[in-house]
């Protein structure tokens, strides 16, 4: 299997452990990964705000990078649409956009010529063909928890984690999972001998930009997730944003929802890897906020 | 949450408001009242316009309501309205045209808002890439300094964990200059 890598700008920043992570574990499952050069902000939640036609625009620069030929011939098969490699996206507001430009000039071919009218300043061309895939697809239907199983050097016997989605991992765009009920993690964490607390806020809102600008509200959005995953061991998700807001702000959520919430959040390439056997140089648990060693207690032997 | 009557004989009104939503804004004549959004809505209870009677008022023309109403800011784009919606309208992507259009008539109803978007928007246009701090920074020197203090904490303990670390603020030209430009010009012509 070979990707084009997308790690979007937290993943550079406040998620850098989610990128080490990610790369450690696509490795270790024997992935060919390779970090698209001179790659641009996606336009996040923001760019579509401020000028539709912008809001298309940088994604597309992305994707038309990615459409270039590659510089080194490929070592093996396994790529999918004619040689062409898809680009893996670790964000969810990064794969949601990906997905909704190439949607957007699928259907509309005005669209098209107007994105590559922009283009034009950066000397590149988009034609529509490269297909983004989150990481959590990739994890779950390209290789499958057969495949993850039979990596595990430390099975996490003895733990209880939460999955949390989130909401645009799945919606609107929900090619390999359900956009309400998500199931995709549930045998990947069975797979590393984690025990799973299935709840009822698994893909609703962690409160995203709100716990910047409207905190109050924000804030309960977040405690509500954390109050469903309390009863287990940690937490998982697949996105910096939901990761940001669930272990950064516990203690203001606490207040908000009037009982102390307490819970180590891990991206699932962190928990991956750590059955993996990887070393704490990919996982980087001490950049959380909240403590992840005391959850690992947990395990067993 | 209000629900004060609407003299409808008397108040403003601008028919053609949705329609001029690309590309769907035409499909909230659809709507039929049924309040799923409403219900799936994680915000609802903080808005001063329910998303149901928002898009009743935006199907009445009822602009300068719309566009002045809390409602949209408050969207944090979960896609749970538009994806249970049995009519098949894309709500939260009409949500984001509808924020468009009030930074567009300055009908923002909140500062925080405006500063957010014009901060983050700087900041991708200068490096290409989000930096976080910057962007914090930028963001609460134009909404409320006094609040970087509420922040203090957890800006020290990102630091001592190594999450944030601070960059020099770049000069000069933007990376993102001449896309940015060519975009508005192309926007120009449309």
């Amino acid at each position: 299997m070979r990707y084009l890598f997308y790690p979007g700008c937290s993943a550079e920043g406040s998620a850098l452990e989610y990128k080490t992570a990610t790369l450690g574990v696509l490795e270790a499952l024997g992935a060919e990964v390779e970090e698209l050069e001179d790659w641009t902000c996606c336009g996040a939640s923001v760019a579509s705000v401020v000028s539709n036609l912008l809001g298309v625009v940088l994604p597309a620069r992305n994707l038309a990078l990615a459409e270039r030929p590659p510089s080194i011939p490929p070592t093996g098969g396994g790529e999918a649409r004619g040689g062409q490699r898809e680009v893996l996206a670790i964000c969810s507001a990064c794969y949601t956009n990906f997905r909704r430009t190439s949607e957007a000039v699928a259907a509309d071919s005005n669209l098209l010529a107007t994105v590559n009218q922009a283009l034009e300043v950066e000397g590149l061309t988009y034609h529509g063909t490269v297909t983004a895939r989150h990481l959590l697809d990739v994890l779950a239907n390209d290789f499958g928890p057969e495949a993850i199983a039979a990596r595990v050097r430390r099975p996490l016997t003895g733990l209880t984690v939460a999955p949390y989605y989130g909401c645009q991992t799945v919606r609107p765009y929900s090619p390999f999972d359900d956009d309400q009920r998500p199931t995709s993690m549930v045998a990947i964490l069975e797979a590393l001998g984690a025990a799973v607390h299935r709840h009822n806020r698994e893909a609703s809102c962690c409160g995203t930009s709100l716990l910047t600008t409207k905190p109050e509200v924000g804030l309960a959005m977040a405690g509500a997730v954390l109050e469903a995953c309390c009863p287990a061991d940690c937490i998982v998700t697949v996105c910096p944003m939901c990761h940001m807001n669930l272990d950064s702000y516990q203690d203001r959520a606490s207040r908000v929802m009037g009982r102390p919430l307490s819970i180590p959040v891990l991206f699932l390439p962190q928990l991956i890897g750590l059955a993996f056997g990887l070393p704490d140089s990919a996982l980087m648990f001490r950049r959380h906020v909240v403590p992840v060693k005391p959850a690992l207690a947990q395990l067993s032997g | 949450m209000t629900a004060e009557v609407v003299n409808l004989t008397t108040v403003k009104r601008d028919p053609t408001f949705v329609d001029s939503l690309s590309p769907d804004g035409r499909l909230v004549h659809r709507c039929i009242q049924c309040g799923t959004c409403t219900a799936s809505c994680p915000a609802a209870h903080a808005m001063d316009l329910s998303p149901r009677r928002m898009w009743r008022m935006a199907q009445l023309g009822l602009a300068d309501e719309v566009l002045h109403s809390k409602t949209m800011w408050l969207c944090s784009l979960c896609y749970q309205c538009q994806v249970r919606c049995p009519r098949g309208i894309p709500l939260t992507e009409t949500i984001t045209r509808l924020k468009e259009l009030a930074l567009e008539r300055g009908t923002v109803r909140w500062r925080e808002s405006t500063v957010f978007y014009r901060a983050f928007t700087n900041v991708m246009r200068r490096y290409g890439r989000m930096r976080e701090i910057e962007f914090m920074a930028l963001y609460l020197l134009g909404t409320n300094p006094l609040a970087a203090l509420g922040y203090a904490k957890l800006g020290l303990t990102l630091l001592a964990r190594g999450k944030v670390h601070p960059e020099w603020p770049g000069l000069g030209k933007g990376r993102l200059d001449r896309l940015f430009e060519r975009v508005a010009e192309l926007e120009g012509q449309q």
